[in-house]
């Protein structure tokens, strides 16, 4: 099992690829010259991944959404519904809450208890903002009638936004752990990376708040 | 206070689900009083149920399997009785019953015996081929398991507590809306799918990331076994496809629970959109079952044809173009629906062209054999069974992506011959070559060679006389799903179908029995040396069965087959040439009890969505949250196995090792 | 884990990135701000530039939709880029085909998705219409 005696001699079983020039210059631990990659870059793709996985999730609803956005079923429409300055309140609640997410990871980075919960706490209370926002927009729709089971339109647009929004939820549970974790256990390893994990869920959140703003709010009303 | 359940939820009129569930529940007992008696328990809960070896989740994977996969069968002989007897008559299954068997035996098959079962075989075997110690998220993978396993339970208890889908394996709108299936059947597929697909989803992204990031020093992406390459595009597929399954069945969910109006027939609902949406996670199932088969096949022919696999570099080629094409074709499942001809002309020619890359690596299979020394043990047969069935079932698919030839076709015994020519003659066959193959690995002992082949004999005839005239039969025009029939020229073809379904019985007994025997004869059979079929890749540099660090020391990888040029140049020498390592400590992760405890609490939340109990739910997701926190909040996730361990371990494998190149050489 | 601390003592050039990964963190702070910066300027930016286009007369009517379609996805890449710091250096190398098999995989349900249904619904008789003339 030990190389150095498998590298001297000439291997019977090999045919062709003579590939000794890659391994030459190893490359990076992650590529596979290098063994194994270290925890923080497995946990890191793998969430990755996860997220990769959950914007097919999004796509599905997306599809949904497009093909049946036409079908109102003589209820009322996007460009009747939609208000676009409640719109970019979330918007702007989102965004924010995404880059008080980023200064979080860079006072984590620097192992600054009092800044990691400060902008913990602002990314929180953002995310509840937008979260208050798209309920009061919900209740509003439903108050008029334009409730998810008034028309397959309906249906799809609160299924997809309602996902978005359960996601942000779920993420506030999430930081609310989180920020509990790093005042009962500090900056210990593990939890860096499973913060690692929770600022990618959330900006890539946003990421998928752009598209709904775009193709569902805006073509929606300009349609 | 109980939602929907009372008492009359239990089908107490109907003497065959009763009866059935009576057995099993005997038998559980049974199994459960035997293994409390025997003290057997706590040994189960520490080495096996809280376990987070990829090794022992594999198992526990394939043993799932294999159970669903005798309750699967029970529904198939059910299914082909019923058919024969009901000629002019109306058999012994009511429509209603029927409808459920037919339902939960493709449901049951595909998620719960196909699934898991390569899975299974891919947790067992890619850590070890790609030299490492284990996947990525050990904790992640128990928790994977034992979330199918939650799964399967709920389908099973449908049998008991309510009823399970009339609806078939995927259960298309509007039949499926509340409207016309107003019982809790549709409810139980789609929480155990919604249970069990999130299960495998994970299982997804930790075998994703353990292929790519996790990889013995020097195993570089044109090293790898093609196992682990199949294995990498099974997995990519199940990280791009499972979220499209979990979308729709929320979707039906939806509808169902809350009145929404995706798939309704009334406020602009669209039936055709769940058909749209299943397909396009459907078509690509399909390829995350077969392609680590194909990798399966590629291990053995080129292990017991004692040469290296023919056209390594085309064969990976084929699997990611497989990968991507796959995802390419999902509307000629539904050619019929009026999608116009331009659109059906395009996924038609697609899905030909799927075709090429597995043509490609059937003549790979073909020339690896090609002037190889052959032994023909029980996995080289069911490898070259495959060969010989897959052929059939991939010319009879291209049939079908012709779709002038698929407006007649569609829906008839024609496409059930196809698709279960591919599945069994794939997938299944690749599972039990696999199994075969991995058996000795995984328990040091190998299985009964002779019960093996004549196992593998029975279920190949049996395949085809139970299919083939299935064919036939769809070519008469017979449709699928009949629960009777009054046309006399199917009758005689339908009971040759069932007399091949009784053969195949006769397989599966053998194959039990052949369980049954390699145990109980196991101290004849042990394997000392950990390479019983004179291997080539990785996994077979460890003992067997391999201890829970995998490798006493990472392998150095600097060739394509690094264990056989090992192998090779140990024999010429008539030693072992590695000098014995510097042994040290190895950290393992820690036993953990998360994975069992959130299964628990995904049946009860899924339980209780499936009779409306919304206080159990709210109490169910408490307790998953709470099982993650306190998951979240252990201070201590690894323990060491000391170097003394590692030393004895890794001394003994060596010795034997030593003893059987010598005996080699004299 | 005394590994961990090794590998992170590498130089960063013979290291791969995890998504997410701070470049900056362990240079100064005030480079990493930056970034969230300029990035959180751009992102702002563009969402004006977004909701703006749809109340103006300034561009065709019709071509609104692709506007804000491209908009949306140079939003997107900010993100990618600035928050999520996935970059094209050959350390994100498995990091940026993941991303790019996820992006093939959603478009091919979304658009696969609007041509099938589109023909279909071409093709074929509304569900609605059908039900209202069996009546």
């Amino acid at each position: 099992m030990n190389s150095t005696t498998l590298r001297a001699g000439h291997d019977p079983s090999h045919l062709g690829h003579h590939n000794e020039e890659a391994h030459a210059h190893a490359g990076a631990i992650g590529h596979g010259e290098g063994g194994p990659a270290p925890k923080r870059i497995v946990i890191g793709y793998g969430f990755w991944i996860f997220l990769l996985s959950d914007v097919i999730l999004f796509a599905s609803f997306f599809a949904a959404y497009a093909v049946l956005s036409t079908a109102t079923a003589d209820g009322p429409a996007a460009r009747d519904l939609f208000d676009l300055r409640s719109v970019a309140a979330e918007t702007g609640c989102l965004l924010a809450s995404s880059f008080a997410c980023g200064m979080g990871s860079l006072a984590v980075a620097q192992r600054s208890q009092k800044w990691t919960q400060i902008a913990l706490l602002v990314t929180g209370l953002l995310g509840f903002a937008f979260l208050l926002l798209e309920v009061r927009e919900f209740a509003s729709f439903v108050a008029r009638g334009a409730g998810p089971t008034r028309s397959a339109f309906l249906s799809s647009f609160f299924t997809l936004v309602g996902c978005h929004g359960l996601h942000v939820t779920a993420g506030l549970l999430w930081l609310g752990t989180m920020m509990a974790q790093f005042l009962a256990k500090g900056f210990r390893q593990n939890i860096r990376y499973r913060f690692l994990c929770f600022s990618l869920f959330w900006h890539a959140l946003d990421i998928i708040w752009v598209a709904i703003f775009s193709l569902v709010y805006l073509v929606g009303v300009s349609t | 206070m109980l939602g929907k359940l009372t008492w009359s939820a239990i089908p107490f009129d109907q003497p065959i689900p009763l009866a059935a569930a009576g057995i099993v529940g005997i038998v559980i007992i049974g199994v459960g009083l035997w293994v409390l008696l025997k003290g057997y328990l706590p040994y189960l809960w520490r080495e096996w149920i809280t376990s987070v070896d990829h090794k022992r989740i594999g198992v526990m994977y394939c043993v799932l399997a294999l159970v669903m996969l005798l309750r699967g069968f029970i529904d198939a002989l059910m299914m082909r009785s019923q058919q024969a007897f009901a000629f002019h008559a109306a058999g012994y299954l009511p429509p209603e019953h029927y409808d459920q068997i037919f339902s939960a035996h493709g449901t049951i098959m595909i998620f719960f015996v196909a699934m898991p079962f390569v899975i299974g075989l891919m947790n067992f075997a890619v850590p070890l081929q790609l030299g490492v110690r284990d996947v990525a998220f050990p904790t992640l993978n128990s928790v994977s398991f034992w979330l199918t396993a939650a799964g399967a339970l709920l389908v099973n208890l449908s049998l008991v507590v309510g009823e399970f889908a009339r609806t078939g394996w995927l259960p298309y709108p509007p039949l499926s809306e509340l409207t016309y299936s107003p019982g809790v059947g549709v409810d139980y597929y789609l929480v155990a799918l919604q249970i069990s697909g999130a299960g495998s989803l994970m299982a997804g992204i930790n075998m994703v990331t353990t292929i790519l990031k996790m990889r013995a020093p020097g195993m570089s992406y044109t090293r790898m076994p093609i196992f682990c390459w199949t294995s990498l595009a099974s997995n990519l597929l199940i990280v791009a496809a499972f979220p499209i399954l979990t979308a729709v069945l929320a979707m039906l969910m939806l509808d169902r629970y809350l009145g929404f109006h995706f798939f309704t027939n009334a406020a602009g609902g669209n039936p055709m959109m769940f058909m749209n949406l299943i397909w396009a996670w459907g078509h690509p199932e399909v390829y995350i079952l077969i392609l680590p088969a194909f990798g399966v096949f590629s291990e053995v022919i080129a292990t017991f044809s004692g040469k290296p696999l023919f056209g390594y570099r085309s064969m990976i080629a084929a699997t990611m173009a497989i990968c991507l094409l796959s995802f390419m074709v999902w509307l000629h499942h539904f050619f019929t629906m009026g999608a116009g001809g331009d659109v059906n002309a395009i996924f038609g020619i697609a899905s030909m062209i799927i075709a090429v890359p597995t043509g490609v690596k059937i003549f790979n299979w073909l020339f690896t054999m090609y002037g190889g020394r052959i032994r023909y043990s029980s996995a080289m047969l069911w490898s070259v069974g495959f060969m010989v069935t897959f052929v059939i079932g991939g010319v009879t698919g291209v049939l079908l992506a012709v779709p002038p030839a698929d407006f007649v076709l569609h829906n008839s015994l024609f496409l059930v011959a196809h698709f279960h020519n591919v599945i069994i003659g794939g997938v299944l066959f690749g599972a039990f070559a696999g199994y075969t193959y991995w058996f000795p690995k995984a328990f040091g002992f190998s299985l009964d060679e002779r019960l093996g082949k004549a196992a593998f004999w029975a279920w190949l005839v049996g395949f085809y006389v139970a299919f083939g005239p299935l064919y036939v039969l769809g070519l008469l025009g017979m449709t699928r799903r009949m629960q009777h029939y009054d046309q006399p020229a199917w009758h005689p073809w339908v009971l040759v179908a069932g007399v091949g379904a009784l053969i195949i019985l006769i397989a599966i007994v053998l194959q039990v029995m052949q369980l049954v025997v390699s145990i109980r004869t196991r101290e004849n059979r042990r394997d000392s040396t950990g390479d019983p079929w004179d291997a080539r890749t990785l996994e077979w540099a460890t003992p067997s069965p391999p201890p829970a660090f995998n490798f006493a020391v990472l392998p150095n990888v600097t060739h394509e087959e690094p264990y056989w040029g090992m192998k090779q140049r140990a024999r010429e020498a008539m030693r072992l040439l590695s000098t014995e390592p510097h042994y040290v400590a190895i950290e393992v992760p820690r036993n953990s009890p998360t994975g069992v405890i959130t299964a628990f609490f995904a049946v009860v939340t899924g339980f209780s969505v499936i009779w409306h109990i919304w206080w159990i739910v709210v109490l169910g997701l408490l307790g998953a949250y709470a099982t993650f926190v306190v998951f979240a909040w252990r201070d201590v996730a690894e323990t060491q196995i000391p170097a003394a361990e590692v030393e004895r371990i890794d001394r003994a494998n060596r010795a034997a090792r030593s003893a059987a190149l010598q005996k080699g050489a004299a | 884990m005394s590994s961990e601390t090794e590998y992170e003592d590498l130089p960063l050039e013979e290291q791969d990135s995890a998504p997410g990964d701070e470049p900056e963190a362990r240079g100064n702070i005030a480079k990493g701000v930056r970034g969230y910066l300029i990035g959180l300027g751009l992102a702002v930016g563009l969402t004006i530039a977004s909701f703006s286009v749809v109340n103006t007369n300034l561009i065709y009517h019709p071509g609104i939709p692709v506007a804000v379609l491209v908009l949306a996805i140079a939003q997107m890449g900010i993100h990618l880029v600035f928050f999520l710091h996935i970059t094209t250096s050959p350390d994100n190398t498995n990091n940026v085909l993941a991303l790019a098999f996820g992006v093939l995989i959603v478009c091919l349900i979304v658009f696969g998705s609007l041509w099938i249904m589109a023909t279909m619904n071409h093709n074929m008789m509304n569900m609605s219409e059908l039900m209202q003339m069996q009546r």
